[in-house]
């Protein structure tokens, strides 16, 4: 993986978002209060226009900028989660030109644990960590056991997607759902559903890559 | 959406250069990143930074003056802002004696304050306010939320400020006004952030949201109207049987109204809310009726309780000068 790929993926998540425009609405406007769709647009939005300031540095600066960019641009609780997961990627990723899987795989986790330390939350708490924590320990494995990039995109997609829809039956105690309570049973997370349409979209954009 | 927009991404930015047209004398807006100060900065005393997603007005940006803020950061509408506004908010108000965050409980708002303090290298408290009754403590959980009463912490807590109070004096103070402040409130209709176009919840004409947040998420449960007196009696009791005031107890009473709801029905509110406070054997020492923390033009209003003393009560009689609260 390369800082072109990183860019790609930035490109390919920006597209699928606006792509999903109408779903993760609906779900944000039932559980949560409007606002995660407009937000998660305006960084993809603020990552891609910085497409020409990333090109040139190595993955781990890479990450950090766009982690930085992340957490002035979107606000709200995504903005420090998503700009932590970033930066901490990023620093996982130090010195590392061209990182293979298993090194992509242990920055994907150092993310996802900033992600958990910030936002003291863990899975089963129906937010985007029921997706994130076992894709990116799904990602560990497969990368150790040297799997190639199309099984293992394939796999990543169901754990994401049956992860995702888990969230539905669930009682959120992180995030703007908890306010709901039992209320928001029989209704996804949005930002599970965000993080499952990313992890969509990076993997398409990889195996494409791969096929080309 | 019926709504005065010009273009809906620059929604902010142009009612925030109003704010600051309007009230040339008091406030100064800075841009990228964005923040609004006291027009004339403050010296020699703790720097009040607040802040959250737009949307709430007047609060906070138009509580920024003389015995109450000196500086504002606005998130855009229900997201709260982010560090590097509250790092330059910061920056431009900082008068040696430290930076005071009045932040609400809300998790977006408490992140992105955590890691400005962190980023920061200058002395700095955090006050978390997290008023509203609503919704239970809980330690698995974000918690209660900071609603209306946020502005009672700023008003009395600006004004420590302004006589002079250290930093530990003005946080140790916030958290006690905080301790002593309780919130609840009832929505009837929704309310529609610019940016989604369309309401934020669905609700029928014969029904409200009991315990309402002030993004319109919910609270208690959804309820059927009833008459005014019913409501404030319930509301009422969820915020007098969280601060237990002793018989004889004054309180600052503040009604305050969501951005849907007109005055006459707010004055209303006051009435039912004071006789209660009689037959309760509580006095009504201060009070405090407007939209003040709204949620957009959404209708309803929450009630407040603050209990007072000698030293609180002469805090919040003493002297402030911003747009939207002055005396």
């Amino acid at each position: 993986m390369n800082t072109q790929d990183i860019v790609s993926a930035a490109e390919a998540v920006k597209a699928a978002i606006l792509a999903n425009e109408e779903h993760i609405e609906s779900l944000d406007r039932a559980i949560g209060d409007g606002d995660h769709f407009i937000n998660v647009r305006r960084g993809c939005e603020a990552i891609v226009a910085l497409k020409g300031e990333l090109q040139p540095l190595p993955p781990a600066e890479a990450f950090k900028k766009i982690g930085m960019k992340l957490l002035s641009t979107i606000g709200g609780a995504s903005g420090p989660l998503i700009g932590s997961f970033f930066i901490s990627m990023g620093k996982e990723l130090d010195g590392l030109a061209e990182p293979d899987a298993m090194q992509f795989a242990n920055a994907l986790s150092a993310g996802v644990d900033a992600i958990k330390t910030r936002g003291k939350a863990d899975v089963g708490e129906k937010t985007m960590l029921d997706v994130l924590i076992p894709t990116s320990r799904l990602l560990l494995r497969l990368a150790g056991e040297g799997s190639d990039r199309a099984t293992l995109c394939v796999k990543l997609k169901q754990e994401a997607e049956s992860n995702m829809l888990a969230t539905r039956d669930m009682i959120a105690t992180k995030g703007r759902a908890h306010f709901l309570g039992e209320r928001a049973l029989g209704h996804i997370d949005p930002g599970a559903k965000t993080s499952q349409v990313a992890v969509f979209a990076v993997c398409d954009m990889l195996t494409v890559g791969a096929t080309s | 959406m019926k709504k005065f927009v010009n273009d809906v991404d620059s929604l902010l930015l142009e009612s925030l250069q109003g704010l600051a047209a309007a009230h040339p004398d008091l406030l100064q807006l800075h841009l990228d990143p964005t923040c609004v100060t006291r027009k004339k900065r403050a010296t020699n005393k703790v720097a009040l930074i607040s802040g959250g997603g737009a949307g709430h007005e007047p609060l906070h940006c138009g509580l920024i003056g003389r015995g109450m803020l000196d500086a504002a950061c606005p998130g855009q509408v229900f997201t709260s802002p982010t560090p590097d506004q509250m790092l330059a908010a910061a920056e431009a108000v900082d008068a040696g004696q430290g930076v005071l965050f009045i932040v609400k409980n809300y998790a977006g708002d408490v992140m992105n304050f955590q890691m400005a303090t962190e980023m920061m290298d200058r002395p700095c408290a955090t006050v978390l306010v997290n008023d509203d009754v609503a919704v239970e403590r809980s330690t698995h959980t974000t918690g209660r939320r900071g609603v209306a009463g946020t502005l009672i912490v700023e008003k009395i807590v600006g004004a420590a400020a302004e006589a002079g109070a250290s930093l530990d004096q003005c946080k140790t103070l916030g958290d006690r006004v905080n301790s002593r402040t309780a919130s609840m409130g009832v929505a009837f209709t929704s309310c529609t952030v610019p940016a989604a176009g369309r309401p934020t919840f669905d609700i029928g004409e014969r029904e409200m949201e009991f315990g309402v947040g002030i993004h319109g998420e919910p609270g208690r449960r959804r309820d059927t109207v009833r008459p005014a007196q019913q409501l404030v009696d319930e509301l009422m009791a969820a915020i007098l049987g969280d601060l237990k005031p002793a018989r004889g107890s004054e309180v600052l009473l503040h009604v305050n109204g969501f951005g849907g709801t007109p005055l006459i029905e707010l004055y209303l509110l006051f009435h039912c809310a004071n006789q209660l406070l009689e037959r309760e054997g509580l006095k009504l020492a201060r009070s405090l009726v407007g939209n003040y923390t709204t949620a957009l033009e959404m209708a309803g209003a929450s009630l407040t309780v603050s209990m007072m003393d000698e030293e609180l009560k002469s805090l919040w009689d003493a002297p402030v000068h911003t747009a939207a609260l002055h005396w």
